[in-house]
């Protein structure tokens, strides 16, 4: 078996585990190419059923455009059941980047978001497209990783992953976050969108955008909302990462297809969640917002 | 392009994260603004006056920057033309062998790492044998720290020699010792002319060439994790090549039935077969009832089936492990009722009779490391409290369960009433004895079955030979148990009346009965008011020292989370507690 191959069955082996051990599971989906290749591994773990659970979306209303027209087509032509959940607080303060920052704003929508719709539906498992090779704090967590009823993660409190052995028991109330692409990188998911023709939203393609220049990065004018005091430019680009448009940083790119973006890949010197305003807040930052229930 | 897992291990002080970080960075794996933060970060908190300090790439967790050790196993993923790898960092200290058996139990290779300068420690010979008790068969010797002995040869031979004499005890196919700098990056990735006596493998070659050997030969082996019923016309079972290859057309046997691969289904189309390793959904060509757990295996060559064995045990957890007490075992897609022999610390490693509550099919870890090892979960809190490895199967008992004609419903049937343990837990002198008592006379009165069972007489007799150590404590109670629940079987109503002080223990005797036959009754008296009354001087006594392990006073007492019977004996007489007891039983149907 080659590598891909292995990621594969190791990635199948922790979807049915998690299916079989637990009472009510989510699939945590966020549109992304994550998001993309952990939909199509559960679909091969579960074939010829359908995956045994829905689809979360914790909207915060300020995704990219393209990205809502490409979950709705994709729920639609998989027949899935799609769950979307907006923080009905923030839909009624208004919470956006531009007014309330982008360390706040990424917590009230996401974060506390993805509680409430946790408790809502008492969900035991949540499976999450997070890799170990995003962030330092991401590379000791646990496949199975263990949430208190209060959707809290100890990082120095883990349970020892032992083999293909994953303990899913939890007392009432308490949860797991299961990541079946631990340990794949971001090579390994275009790699396998290549080879299994994965659709993915076309904004991780290059093609001229609407971008304006804010702290350093390359932001798309997605929509109206987005304050302005220049006139956007239009430049070929692409995005590494999808989030909240306002938050995210488009790179400068002719990369049009996979096998190109493959390529261009092989030769980055950057990662990609530098394109991500929010892992910058300060240093550990991400660590911080695990343990209040980030995903 | 193929995938290596291999484990890294070392103290903080041989350089390992420096070695990892150095690997990511040869190979072009650092980005640049991974490269920034390390630059800046470095400054900051590094330990090499400002240049690059690897080991801050590595140490992910803040907690762990703070204290400038590796506290945990991180996982960490590099590629270079020829291969994909993971890499299981783990911290090297013996107050983290878990965390080193957590690595290797997933890894293909190791590399130890040593200090040139110190030679092979026992810390060394802990990483080796840790490393072939998990079943690795490649080891990379790293003999770091080379440039502070001068690039000498002598001292990489000696070092090399006196490690080959502690893999001559060992369980390797194979061990290729490095001379290395992982600062200086001498023998790490490319070859270096400091070091021209050397003719063999940098650490990466060697990383590129050892054989992965994730083709498990021999006869087929198929876990069921899921039973795939999509509609009433298709029935798969989907699972895991865990051994051999599972061939279209190949005789099976799944425990006593025979029968044959029909299909192998995956979402891109049928294989004819599915090697080691892969994730499938088979069919079967007649209707067998499988389901989740049972192993589908070649019909000539099946696993064995047992449920005690010798096997390697590691301690994972704080609290120690206790003879006698019941854990659960989670092996393959199983998980059963499991209790061991010995008592094991944190990080102990034992070899061990375990007994598991229902036969499971298995293979020796060494021939199969997927269905001969397991971990050990605590009924309680759910932690991964232990690891074990299969040496082999003890040999099946001969007591079997006799077939009884007078079972227990004819019991019931001549006593009038159905049978159950009352079980009265609390703190010495919270009044147990004195309302398990009162109870007993009330149903004795009503010409109902009864029998006490009592803490202190008891251990007079059946239990005289054991003390009030946790470990006694636990096997105390598991007695107590077992005759409680016999006393069920031969209908009578069995009032214990115990401090019994550990929920597990408790578990265990409520799972002894049937549904029904349990009522714990909490004892509830404040620890001020039992040593207030103190009816047998013994609070005294502990507080003077005088008794070790006294519950409440130097041993824990954990209270039921939900009794059936809570008493609070600061608020009612014996009497009316009893009659509380005896109303409970009623409502419960018991009489």
């Amino acid at each position: 078996m080659n590598h891909l191959d292995r990621l594969e069955a190791d990635s199948i082996d922790v979807f049915r585990e998690a299916v079989a051990e637990s009472e009510r599971p989510v699939l945590l989906y966020s549109i992304g190419k994550d998001s993309s290749v952990l939909l199509h591994l559960a679909r091969k773990a579960f074939y010829p059923s359908k995956p045994p659970f829905p689809l979360l979306h914790v909207d915060t209303t300020w995704k990219f455009r393209e990205m809502i027209a490409f979950r709705d087509s994709t729920v639609a032509s998989l027949g899935l059941d799609l769950i979307v959940h907006r923080n009905p607080d923030c839909v009624a303060a208004g919470i956006n980047p531009f007014d309330h920052g982008s360390a706040r704003h990424t917590d009230l929508w996401k974060t506390q978001g993805l509680r409430q719709a946790l408790d809502e539906h008492r969900f035991d498992v949540a499976f999450g497209g997070a890799r170990r090779d995003e962030e330092a704090s991401r590379a000791k967590e646990r496949v199975f990783s263990f949430r208190t009823a209060q959707h809290q993660w100890d990082p120095k409190n883990q349970r020892p992953e032992l083999w293909r052995l994953y303990n899913t028991r939890v007392a009432p109330g308490e949860s797991i976050r299961v990541f079946p692409l631990s340990n794949w990188t971001e090579l390994d998911v275009w790699r396998y969108v290549e080879r299994e023709r994965i659709p993915v939203v076309p904004l991780y393609f290059a093609a001229l955008r609407p971008v304006v220049d804010r702290d350093g990065a390359l932001i798309m004018v997605d929509d109206e909302r987005m304050p302005l005091t220049e006139e956007p430019r239009h430049e070929l680009v692409r995005f590494r990462t999808l989030g909240c448009y306002p938050l995210t940083g488009a790179v400068r790119s002719e990369a049009r297809t996979v096998a190109e973006i493959v390529e261009e890949m092989r030769a980055a010197t950057t990662s990609e969640r530098q394109g991500r305003v929010i892992d910058h807040d300060q240093s550990g930052s991400m660590e911080r917002k695990k343990r209040e229930g980030y995903f | 392009m193929e995938l290596l897992r291999f484990i890294t291990c070392g103290s903080v002080d041989d350089g390992k994260s420096t070695l990892i970080g150095r690997l990511l960075y040869e190979s072009k794996l650092l980005y640049a603004d991974h490269l920034a933060a390390l630059e800046a970060d470095s400054r900051r908190v590094g330990t090499r006056g400002g240049e690059l300090d690897f080991a801050l790439l590595v140490d992910g967790l803040a907690a762990e920057r703070e204290q400038g050790i590796t506290i945990d196993v991180a996982y960490r993923f590099f590629a270079t033309e020829a291969r994909r790898f993971i890499v299981a960092d783990t911290p090297g200290h013996e107050q983290y062998t878990r965390n080193m058996v957590t690595g290797a139990s997933t890894a293909e290779a190791a590399v130890i790492l040593l200090d040139a300068r110190k030679g092979v420690l026992s810390q060394t010979r802990r990483h080796a044998r840790i490393a072939s008790l998990l079943g690795i068969r490649h080891v990379a010797v790293a003999v770091n720290k080379l440039d502070l002995a001068g690039y000498s040869r002598e001292v990489f031979n000696e070092v090399s020699a006196s490690f080959g004499e502690l893999a001559a005890e060992l369980d390797f196919d194979e061990v290729t010792c490095v001379p290395m700098s992982a600062t200086e990056g001498v023998n790490v990735v490319g070859r270096s002319e400091l070091t021209p006596w050397y003719d063999g493998p940098t650490l990466l070659q060697w990383l590129e060439s050892v054989d992965p050997a994730t083709a498990r030969g021999g006869p087929s082996r198929f876990l069921v994790q899921w039973v795939n019923r999509p509609d009433a016309t298709f029935r798969g079972l989907s699972g895991r090549v865990l051994g051999g290859t599972v061939k279209q057309g190949e005789a099976v046997r799944l425990g006593s039935v025979v029968s044959t691969v029909a299909r192998i289904v995956t979402m891109d189309g049928d294989l004819e077969e599915a090697p080691t390793g892969s994730s499938v959904t088979v069919v079967l060509a007649d209707d067998v009832d499988a389901s989740r757990g049972d192993v589908v295996a070649a019909a000539s060559d099946p696993p064995g089936v047992a449920d005690a064995f010798q096997a390697k045990l590691v301690w994972l957890h704080e609290t120690g492990l206790l003879p006698g007490r019941q854990y659960l075992a989670k092996i393959g897609a199983r998980t059963v009722g499991f209790t061991a022999t010995k008592a094991l610390g944190l990080n102990e490693i034992g070899v061990d009779n375990v007994h598991f509550d229902a036969p499971v099919p298995f293979e020796g870890y060494r021939t199969n490391r997927d269905l001969g090892s397991f971990v050990v979960l605590d009924r309680l809190s759910n932690a991964t409290v232990g690891a074990g490895m299969i040496d082999f199967a003890l040999s099946p008992t001969n007591v079997r369960w006799q077939t009884l004609t007078v079972d227990k419903k004819a019991r019931i049937a001549r006593n009038g009433h159905r049978p159950c343990v009352v079980w009265l837990t609390g703190l010495s002198g919270a009044g147990k004895s004195t309302i398990a008592d009162l109870v007993e006379k009330t149903l004795h009165a009503e010409g109902r079955h009864t029998f006490l069972l009592d803490g202190d007489n008891v251990r007079h007799g059946l239990n005289s030979d054991l003390g009030f150590t946790d470990a006694d404590r636990v096997e105390n109670i598991r007695r107590i148990a077992e005759v409680a629940a016999l006393m069920v079987d031969a209908g009578l109503i069995v009032l214990v009346s115990f401090i019994s002080p550990f929920r597990a223990e408790r578990a265990l005797a409520r799972d002894l009965v049937g549904d029904g036959e349990f009522c714990e009754v909490f004892v509830d008296t404040p620890l001020t008011v039992a040593e207030q009354r103190d009816p047998k001087g013994l609070y005294r006594k502990a507080r003077r020292g005088e008794l070790a392990n006294f519950t409440g006073i130097d041993s824990p007492y954990e209270p039921p989370v939900e009794p059936e019977v809570r008493l609070d004996t600061t608020a009612l007489s014996p009497q009316a507690a009893a009659d509380a007891v005896v109303a409970r039983l009623r409502a419960l149907g018991v009489c």
